[in-house]
């Protein structure tokens, strides 16, 4: 078995930024990452991407080259295709690569596995051609693949960036379909010094949606009761607007409300989380280095809260301060002095933050939707099976994964889980705190059983195992 | 009294006897912890179960074997009066062997329990041809099996979901997150939980699971239970594969393949482990290979709540009388027995079974 | 098969022959499989197991599994797989998978 002083699983721009900055300290580096090529989901295949389509992209983009650079020194060995499934003891990581199964040691660990869209259950939304916006912008970046016919659906920042994407590619989306009110703009102005003080992402927001508008992309804004219409795939999505119902045919629908951090590896290591209620998601608890409760294990990046790429690059170089001053390579003051930089750009990155939380919440209908709207994508429960368990006195999501099993299919609740906390949350009048989340075990991804059973070098309970019981 | 009965722990076992007492027109007020206390109703592998019961104690077989011969009656019963249906089939079930020495050995075990139940153990031998008959997808490694026709499964998470709504629907009261800390008896029984609810009650049954530990003491129960944790391994959902159960693997009613389970000694820990699941992984591809090919979407470890010698417990209290330590390990199988035939015994009627060798009197010669 | 796609594809890669569900494609070599089926017509990849309601891909990025589908016995995100020659690909678990 291998190891190595640190193994960072994912190689976006937290992860790739500590490791580099953990090697350049003289840590022995493995970063694990199930994708091809670096970059993880906001630089997704930037090395190959760049001279194909970098103008479409934007330089907030090509600036991923810079890290995957930083990647590719001696210390660091970076495995692609890895798809980690287990993280145990202190620490013993398993993964699967070319079909089979691999072990690596380390003594302290940073998972840096980034963000998921947040699930914005609505009716039809499982319809084929209805895909996340990030989905829409995977696709574009990796693929140079373009939704010809598509409208997008929902709030916030990334709606207008992938417009202002699809616009320059030549296929502008058909129209805009906004969730956010104009209450919430106003409301949002008591962030506004912060906003400010982020001032150039608010430019930058203003000027892609200046060009949306110029190209004539239809926008409607505070819209309510969105539905996706089809038979097979999305044929059409249905919404009111002020009190006039409207119906727009495509073919692709991109949702998006936000993004949430990934817990699934912090939590199956017992990671304590909390709510954080501006975010309207749960977070891993942190000091301002990174490091959980449980010792030697770090986060950063999204999968610590929301930041986006250049606070997460940042948080990801905090991070590995502090591992190697653990590890005895940099003094405290060391440590101090490297910190000041990067502490001072991630105060900055997250300045702007609570304002855009606040001027594009959540969609609220997608947060508690209707009984008839299916909520677990994989098990096919309904927002009205969730509360008929609540009924039947579950009080937390491990009863209700027990009783209806949402949150047993292979995804494993990523996409359920938060939807199932606030319906139970709502139903008994409990906090989310309270009412808690999915108990995360491994496998954090499927793994055949011809992997597992390859991998097994030693099986303690299998020989005097007895049968007789259950 | 606010209630007749308080049942403490709402699992499959305390639910069973809750729905048997309110059938019989009691009323019962059931006390049951949060959404992370272990839960062996929640994590079990959801076999019906006679072969291999009681080998050494041949009331225990014959306790199962009633348990299983009324199992789809009960279940019935739950069903139609929730119309929520609890998938059961009752064609037979799998010892596997890989060798002839373990499957010989085994035979002569049934043979002299069968003759200590009068004949009563339905049983066949199947040798590598026969199986493969009845299991296509069985492997060569695989010898033979001991087929025994009173097996069965179903799906556990559905009979406790039933069980929940009938319970309730009967006028049983179901209080959810209530940790119970103290049981008194000053004149009826005072039942106090960790957030200050108190709950009185004419009688009471402890089917609290490994909670029994803790709180069996302070009622006058040895309450001998230990944890040992089961791993269960279950694949991604799969067209029809496997006929009949086996102690190694299941093909569930929604599809999955469920492997399992580990015997560990590891005290209340019950997470999973790769070597668990690799061992698991190995054994279920040894008799079925195909399944090497399977995704594993999930897996869980579970706690079994095991007496010393592995057979129920069932116990009224010398010092506080009208309490009942009721605790098993085999609380599916058990179901049916404890929801139609324990009330009896609870409630002291000419029908009680005779439960004498699962009393508390057994751990007291040490 | 050469189905009207909602989608545009910028890439030119050179093509390589792959069997989707019976039917000849040709797809970019070392393309993304779900990116490239979509661009190919594809639309529903699957059907579920508990309704039988069909399903594409949604995130693109390996958390939601709906774009599974068969490949050499096994079930395999098509969005994390790499389009080669030859590939042969079916609907995820329809009679007679695991055989
Ligand atoms: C891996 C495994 C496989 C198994 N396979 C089978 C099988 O195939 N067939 C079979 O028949 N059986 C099987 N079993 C056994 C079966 O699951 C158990 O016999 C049964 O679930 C026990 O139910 P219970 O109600 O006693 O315990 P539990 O289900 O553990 O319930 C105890 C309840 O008590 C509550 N509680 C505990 N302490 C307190 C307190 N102080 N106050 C209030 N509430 C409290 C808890 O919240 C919990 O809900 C298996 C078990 C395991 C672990
Ligand atoms: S599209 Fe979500 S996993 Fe492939």
């Amino acid at each position: 078995m291998t190891r190595s002083d640190l193994v960072v699983v994912g190689a976006g721009p937290a992860g790739m930024a500590a490791a580099a900055q953990a090697a350049e300290l003289g840590l022995s580096v493995t970063v694990l990452d199930e994708q091809a090529c670096a970059g993880g989901q906001i630089y997704r295949d930037v090395d190959r991407v760049v001279p194909l389509r970098g103008d479409i992209l934007g330089a907030d983009y090509v600036h991923g080259t810079t890290l995957t650079a930083a990647l590719r020194r001696a210390a660091i060995s970076h495995v692609t295709g890895a798809v980690v499934w287990a993280i145990e003891d202190a620490f013993r990581i398993s993964y699967t690569r070319e079909g089979r199964g691999v072990q690596i040691e380390a003594d302290r660990i940073l998972l840096a596995t980034g963000a998921l869209e947040r699930s914005m259950p609505l009716p039809g939304w499982t319809l084929p051609g209805v895909m996340t916006a990030g989905a829409g912008q995977i696709l574009l970046k990796q693929s140079g693949v373009l939704a010809r016919n598509a409208v997008l659906v929902g709030s916030g920042p990334l709606l207008y960036l992938i417009a202002a994407q699809m616009l320059r590619a030549g296929t502008p989306p058909k129209a805009m379909i906004e969730t956010q009110s104009r209450g919430d703009l106003i409301g949002a102005t008591r962030h506004i010094g912060g906003a400010l003080r982020g001032a150039s992402y608010l430019v930058k927001g203003l000027r892609m949606l200046a060009s949306i508008i110029r190209a004539g992309v239809p926008r409607h804004t505070g819209v309510t009761d969105i539905a996706v219409e089809g038979t097979d795939k999305a044929e059409a999505v249905t919404f009111q607007s002020g009190r006039r119902s409207h119906r727009i045919t495509c073919d692709t629908v991109f949702l998006h409300h936000g993004v949430v951090p990934n817990t699934q590896a912090a939590r199956s290591l017992g990671v304590t989380h909390s709510w954080n209620t501006a975010q309207q998601c749960f977070v891993p608890q942190l000091d301002d280095w990174g490091q959980s409760d449980r010792a030697g294990v770090f986060i950063a990046g999204d999968g610590a809260g929301i930041g986006g790429a250049k606070a997460a690059e940042h948080a990801g170089t905090l991070a590995a301060l502090q591992i190697a001053c653990e590890a005895g390579r940099l003094s405290r003051e060391e440590r101090d002095r490297r910190a000041a930089a990067p502490r001072a750009g991630l105060a900055h990155e997250l300045a702007a933050r609570p304002f855009l939380d606040a001027a594009y919440p959540p969609y609220a209908p997608a947060l508690l939707p209707d009984d008839s709207t299916p909520i677990c994508r994989c098990e096919e429960v309904t927002a009205g099976d969730i509360r008929s368990y609540a009924k039947l006195g579950c009080i937390g999501p491990n009863q209700t994964k027990a009783f209806g099993r949402a949150g047993m299919g292979p995804c494993q609740g990523r996409y359920c889980g938060l939807s199932v906390t606030a319906l139970l949350a709502d139903a008994t009048g409990r906090t989310p705190d309270e009412t808690g989340y999915y108990r995360i075990r491994p496998p954090l991804k499927p793994v055949t059983l011809g992997e597992l059973a390859g991998m097994n070098i030693t099986a303690p309970d299998t020989a005097e195992k007895e049968k007789a019981h259950d | 009294m606010e209630t007749d009965y308080a049942i403490i722990g709402g699992g499959i076992v305390g639910l069973s006897v809750a729905w048997g007492l309110l059938r019989r027109g009691r009323t019962v007020t059931v006390l049951d912890g949060d959404d992370g206390s272990f839960r062996a109703s929640r994590g079990n592998f959801g076999l019906v179960w006679v072969q291999s019961k009681g080998m050494n104690q041949p009331r225990y077989a014959s306790w199962s074997q009633q348990s299983a011969a009324i199992w789809a009656d009960f279940a019935n019963e739950v069903a139609g009066n929730t119309g929520q249906p609890i998938p059961l089939e009752q064609n037979g079930g799998y010892d596997l062997h890989f060798s002839e020495e373990t499957l010989e050995a085994t035979v002569a075990k049934y043979e002299k329990l069968k003759a200590q139940l009068g004949g009563n153990y339905p049983y066949e031998v199947l040798g590598h041809n026969a199986l493969r008959k009845e299991e296509p997808h069985i492997g060569p490694k695989v010898v033979g099996a001991i087929l025994h026709h009173q097996d069965g499964h179903a799906n556990p998470l559905k009979l406790l979901k039933a069980l929940a709504a009938d319970v309730r629907r009967m006028g049983g009261h179901v209080l959810v997150g209530k940790t119970v800390t103290d049981v008194s008896k000053p004149d009826g029984f005072h039942i106090t939980c960790a957030d200050g609810t108190i709950v009185t009650s004419g009688k009471v049954v402890l089917s609290a699971g490994l909670g029994a530990a803790q709180l069996g003491p302070k009622m006058g129960f040895k309450a001998p239970v230990r944890p040992q944790r089961g791993q269960v391994l279950i694949t991604e959902k799969l067209p029809k594969m496997i006929n009949r159960p086996s102690l190694i693997a299941r093909q569930v009613d929604e599809g999955g393949i469920q492997i399992g389970a580990t015997n560990e000694e590891v005290g209340l820990d019950d997470k999973v482990t790769q070597t668990g699941l690799s061992g698991l992984a190995a054994e279920a591809i040894a008799a079925y290979p195909a399944l090497a090919r399977a995704q594993l979407v999930r897996s869980w470890g579970a706690l079994r709540v095991l007496s010393p010698d592995g057979l129920p417990i069932y116990q009224q209290s010398t010092e506080m009388p009208g309490a009942f330590l009721v605790t098993c390990h085999s609380g599916i199988t058990l179901a049916a027995a404890h929801a139609r035939l324990l009330p009896e015994w609870l409630e002291g009627t000419d029908a009680a079974p005779d439960l004498e060798v699962f009393s508390e009197d057994r751990f007291s010669v040490s | 098969m050469k189905t009207a796609s909602p989608f545009l594809e910028l890439d030119n890669e050179p093509r390589v022959n792959v069997v989707f569900d019976g039917n000849a494609l040709s797809l970019p070599e070392g393309a993304n499989l779900a990116a490239a089926l979509m661009a190919a017509g594809v639309n529903v990849f699957r059907h579920t197991p508990v309704s039988g309601a069909p399903r594409g891909p949604f995130c693109m990025m390996g958390a939601c599994f709906d774009c599974l589908v068969e490949i050499d016995g096994t079930t395999k995100q098509a969005c994390m797989t790499v389009v080669t020659d030859g590939l042969e690909i079916t609907r995820a678990h329809r009679d007679g998978a695991l055989t």
